[in-house]
């Protein structure tokens, strides 16, 4: 391919956009009036709203130039209806996280100017993460998104429990990274190629015997590396800690957009390239799904600190997400994207309840301070328990049919183990998840939070509660855009 | 679909009513409770009135799906939202629609905290109780079925007894285990059948060694709904922490779920595998009846005695349903509907001393027909209902199911008359301590008779325990032909499968 062909800019345009605002905060946090140590409301606000906006408008552009599968970029950038169903995804998870972040950010002292254009930039690299046609770029992307992430768990860095989450994170996140390079040059040096297109061409010609060792080795370790960015079990001994350890706002974050980011990544890299090797990959993904529901379900039980004990559910939720991935065709992916944007709306909801827990203005993480919720704030204790119940899986809530796809795609393809691990694991979890509704409602109160919780919190659980509530009403239109998504990344 | 959808209407009345109270607002917290408790009242009551509809314009000598709503729901799957009733489910849409006015008008003064939330979950209760027998789609089906737990595990956490916590977990998490087992047992069927539409799955024969499982699957659900021995534990525990509406609609309607499905789905989609499990249904519920029956002789709390009753009867509904003659299916719908009105109405029996004297201990009462005539008299009545005293709705029920058990085996028979001899022994004894001997407890002196609103909760079930006693042909005729039909289907597919074994041989 000749260097001086241009390459399609129209369809990495959104993440140019988004590349160039970062430029342009950056600029602006610097060029600030005492110094860039200093923390300057107004400096951040501005900043704070660039981004805001920016991300906003990024999913807009998305939408508006959103077509066929395109590759572009000599080959290392892609884009196509899944690239853009996920990205969408990625995108409301940050603006969301962000924008309930605001207050707490300006209340805790933390209103620095970095902190939104860190989570931009992290953005940026999950955009770019999902475009990935090829091990480079990948590796590239999968990079700027770690390291944005690795700084901002430790972004107080005065705060001793942030800064050890984030070297905890950046340490095993590091190995993980050094696995999926050792991964990619195994695959890079046994098959010659490291673009997804010429990879899947070259397995899809040849037979099981031809499939040397050194390839599944490399799958192996390239599943490892990824395992550790969604956190299933065993790769997931960071997420407790880190969850625990970071500002509440930075977990919120953590929880919603870069695990939908890494899943559709894991996605696009095993049925991509990986596609025809299906029956080499399929057992280390069960083992990973199984693994990660069990834990998932039995760690939480104990668990007292409301962040920990989310930092479970998400384990477990990989889990169950994982099923569908096993499935390894395009029925399993459909699952997974609607379970992916059902888990994105509860987990926003939640997180935003958990930021309103404040007493005496100051963030309370121990469940029990959620005693007699109920009867302070009814409308936030109700949208906590709708979240809770959706969480279960208990129908009507939208929980319950994230759940519904992923094992109807599990038994048509009759992988009943996964499917019977996967429905009693989720009543096990369904205990934890009631005990929180217990003390909402059943539990008396001994102290209420602060009253009133911010106004933006107030908005978005409204909204994700109505939602998830409300999803039964019509699932279509979700249902439809996924299976769409899943189509395209098995016709390409 | 020209015709009135009544039966959504039905079943999303109560919704509006639910919504309805969410918007009442007012300074005086007083008035935003009478408020609620009128809506509820109103809107399960005008529901009563709209389900009378169906109770006039049932033809009753046609075994298809009446009233039928339907439409797309979910694309690419097929599912869609589906509507209906036939002869077995249309008397339990009723019973649910009559149960909840009373339920709201029982709580009307024993419910003093969170009134708004109290009705709002009666309301939604109904929506789901009402629509999960009106379901003629698998996954509208298990919405429904499983969706009552909500509102149950709140009614029972918030406004329950001392053990409230332990109890609603309970429920909560026995049910469900059994439930999604269900819910992949509906999944293969839905391969398997190529959709998920009842009225069809019911015409659909299954392979014979799917049925076995599939079977299992549904009977982890409906045994722990029912509840069969031994997972009936959570039933007492239930029944003696909820509120007394709460212990109403259980009683009443939630435990009728799992013999309803057992009909609907057990018994017509899977009849080889009911052949297969017969000794072990009955095995069950010859062990319910007797062990449960012995056990609520020596209960000293009074409700945890008609939970432990309440299994007893329950155990006569298995038996019934699995003989499977007309006589037997047809006493077990009875005796699910007997027992939806008398265990409801000991439940309020129950209630009404107990919003008096808060206490269910048997031991603190004794000598009640001195304070309250009225009250003994009613509450003797529904004794030998419970009993089953010929011309009380219990009888009826009973007799129809020893009538068909007994053509298939005399020995499951004779066991469960014993059952009978003995839920003469606990309810009488149980009576005698409370009613009868004298008046000791100092406190129970000032106790006043039955109130005009209480008599209101009554009249309408004693009325109807007597009417189920003297004239059940009202009820039986409504079943007859989907009865008939679904025997038949039953027979038909056993045939059929020894016509295949034998042209192996």
């Amino acid at each position: 391919m000749p260097l001086a062909e241009t390459p399609n800019v129209i369809a990495a345009l959104p993440e140019l956009f988004l590349a160039l605002i970062v430029m342009v905060s950056v600029v602006l946090g610097v060029f600030q009036k005492g110094g860039a140590n200093e923390i300057n409301v107004k400096v951040f606000r501005v900043v704070f709203w660039l981004s805001t906006i920016s991300i906003t408008l990024t999913a807009f552009l998305l939408i508006l130039y959103a077509g066929e599968r395109t590759v572009t970029f000599a080959g290392l950038f892609l884009s196509d209806t899944y690239s853009v169903f996920c990205k969408i995804l990625i995108l409301t998870g940050s603006v969301i996280t962000l924008v309930i972040a605001r207050q707490f950010l300006e209340r805790h002292e933390m209103a620095r100017f970095e902190y939104p254009i860190i989570i931009t930039i992290a953005t940026l690299g999950m955009l770019m993460m999902v475009s990935a046609n090829d091990l480079i770029s990948l590796n590239l992307s999968l990079e700027l998104w770690s390291l944005s992430l690795y700084i901002i768990a430790a972004i107080r860095r005065d705060d001793i429990r942030s800064s050890e989450s984030g070297l905890k994170y950046f340490v095993l996140g590091a190995l993980a990274s050094g696995l999926f390079l050792y991964g990619a040059s195994l695959i890079y040096g046994f098959s010659g190629t490291t673009n997804f297109d010429e990879l899947s061409k070259i397995f899809s010609a040849s037979t099981d015997a031809k499939i040397g060792l050194g390839i599944i080795f490399g799958i192996t370790f390239i599943i490892a590396g990824l395992a550790f960015k969604i956190a299933a079990v065993p790769f997931h001994m960071w997420t407790p800690d880190v969850y625990e350890g970071a500002p509440t706002p930075v977990t919120a974050f953590f929880a919603v957009a870069p695990k939908i980011a890494a899943l559709a990544l894991l996605i696009r890299v095993m049925v991509g390239p990986f596609g025809d090797l299906w029956a080499h990959w399929q057992q280390i993904i069960v083992f990973l799904s199984i693994a990660s529901m069990l834990l998932g379900a039995f760690g939480a039980i104990k668990q007292y600190n409301i962040k920990r004990l989310m930092a479970y559910s998400s384990i477990g939720h990989i889990g169950y997400a994982l099923i569908g991935l096993a499935n390894g065709n395009e029925a399993g992916v459909r699952a997974v994207l609607i379970y992916l944007a059902i888990y994105l709306v509860m987990n926003i909801g939640c997180f935003a309840c958990i930021l309103a827990m404040r007493k005496d203005d100051r963030m309370v993480e121990n469940i029990e301070s959620l005693a007699g919720l109920g009867k302070s704030h009814p409308l936030l204790a109700a949208a906590m328990a709708i979240f809770m119940f959706s969480m279960a899986g208990i129908p009507p809530m939208a929980g319950f049919f994230g759940k519904l796809y992923i094992f109807l795609a599990a038994i048509e393809n009759e992988l009943y183990l996964l499917a019977i691990i996967g429905v009693l694991t989720s009543v096990v979890a369904s205990f934890y998840y009631l005990r929180i509704i217990r003390i909402i409602y059943f539990d008396d109160i001994d102290e209420p939070l602060d009253k009133p919780i911010d106004k933006e919190i107030g908005i978005v659980t409204t909204f994700a509660g109505l939602a998830v509530l409300f999803f039964f009403l019509y699932p279509g239109y979700l249902v439809t855009k996924a299976a769409t998504a899943a189509a395209s990344l098995f016709s390409g | 679909m020209s015709e009135f959808p009544i039966l959504s209407l039905v079943t999303f009345l109560p919704i509006a009513g639910a919504l309805f109270i969410l918007t009442i607002r007012d300074k005086e917290p007083h008035v935003v409770e009478r408020n609620a408790r009128y809506v509820a009242l109103w809107t399960s009551g005008v529901n009563f009135l709209l389900s009378l509809y169906l109770w006039f314009n049932f033809d009753s000598s046609s075994a298809a799906f009446q009233f039928v709503v339907k439409s797309e729901w979910m694309p690419i799957l097929g599912l869609s939202y589906h509507l209906g009733v036939d002869g077995i489910s249309i008397l339990f849409v009723l019973l649910t629609t009559l149960l909840t006015p009373i339920c709201v008008l029982a709580s009307w003064e024993s419910i003093s905290v969170r009134i708004k939330e109290y009705m709002i979950s009666f309301l939604v209760l109904e929506t789901l109780m009402v629509g999960m027998f009106c379901a003629l789609d698998l996954m509208l089906f298990y919405i429904f079925f499983e969706g009552v737990l909500i509102p149950m595990f709140l009614i029972i956490g918030i406004w329950g007894g001392a053990r409230r916590v332990y109890s609603a977990f309970k429920l909560f998490l026995f049910t469900l285990t059994g439930s999604v087992l269900m819910l992949l047992a509906m999944f293969t069927m839905y391969f398997d059948a190529g959709t998920s539409d009842i009225s069809k799955l019911l015409t659909h024969s299954f392979p014979a060694s799917l049925q076995t499982w599939l079977w299992l699957a549904f009977f982890a659900s409906f045994a722990v709904k029912i509840p069969m021995w031994p997972v009936h534990t959570w039933l007492p525990d239930a029944h003696v922490e909820a509120p007394t509406a709460g212990s109403v609609i259980l009683a009443g309607v939630l435990l009728k779920f799992g013999g309803y499905g057992m009909l609907r789905f057990s018994l017509p989609m899977f009849p080889l595998a009911s052949i297969d499990f017969t000794p072990l249904v009955y095995t069950l519920s010859m062990v319910a009846i007797i062990y449960t029956s012995l056990v609520a002789l020596v209960q000293s709390d009074m409700k945890k005695l008609i939970a432990y009753s309440s299994i007893a009867h329950m155990g006569f509904v298995t038996i019934g349903v699995f003989t499977p003659t007309t006589q037997g299916v047809e006493g077990a719908i009875y005796v699910m509907l007997s027992h939806g009105v008398v265990s409801s109405a000991l439940f309020l029996i129950v209630g009404v001393i107990y919003d008096r004297n808060h206490s269910r201990k048997i031991a603190d009462y004794g000598g009640l027909v001195h304070r309250m005539p009225v009250y003994a008299m009613i509450f003797m009545v529904f004794t030998l209902a419970s009993i089953g005293l010929p011309g009380t709705g219990g009888f009826i029920g009973e007799f129809l199911v020893l009538i068909g058990v007994f053509q298939i085996n005399t020995w499951v028979a004779t066991l469960a008359s014993l059952g009978i001899i003995f839920s003469a022994a606990y309810m009488l004894y149980l009576y005698r301590r409370v009613i009868f001997g004298e008046l000791t407890n100092d406190k129970l002196k000032k106790t006043f008779d039955l109130t005009p609103r209480e008599w209101s909760l009554f009249a309408p079930l004693l009325l109807l325990t007597i009417w189920m006693g003297i004239y059940p042909s009202t009820f039986l005729d409504f079943m007859h032909v989907s009865v008939d039909s679904l025997l038949k289907q039953v027979e038909q597919a056993q045939a059929v499968a020894t016509n295949i074994s034998f042209a192996a041989k």
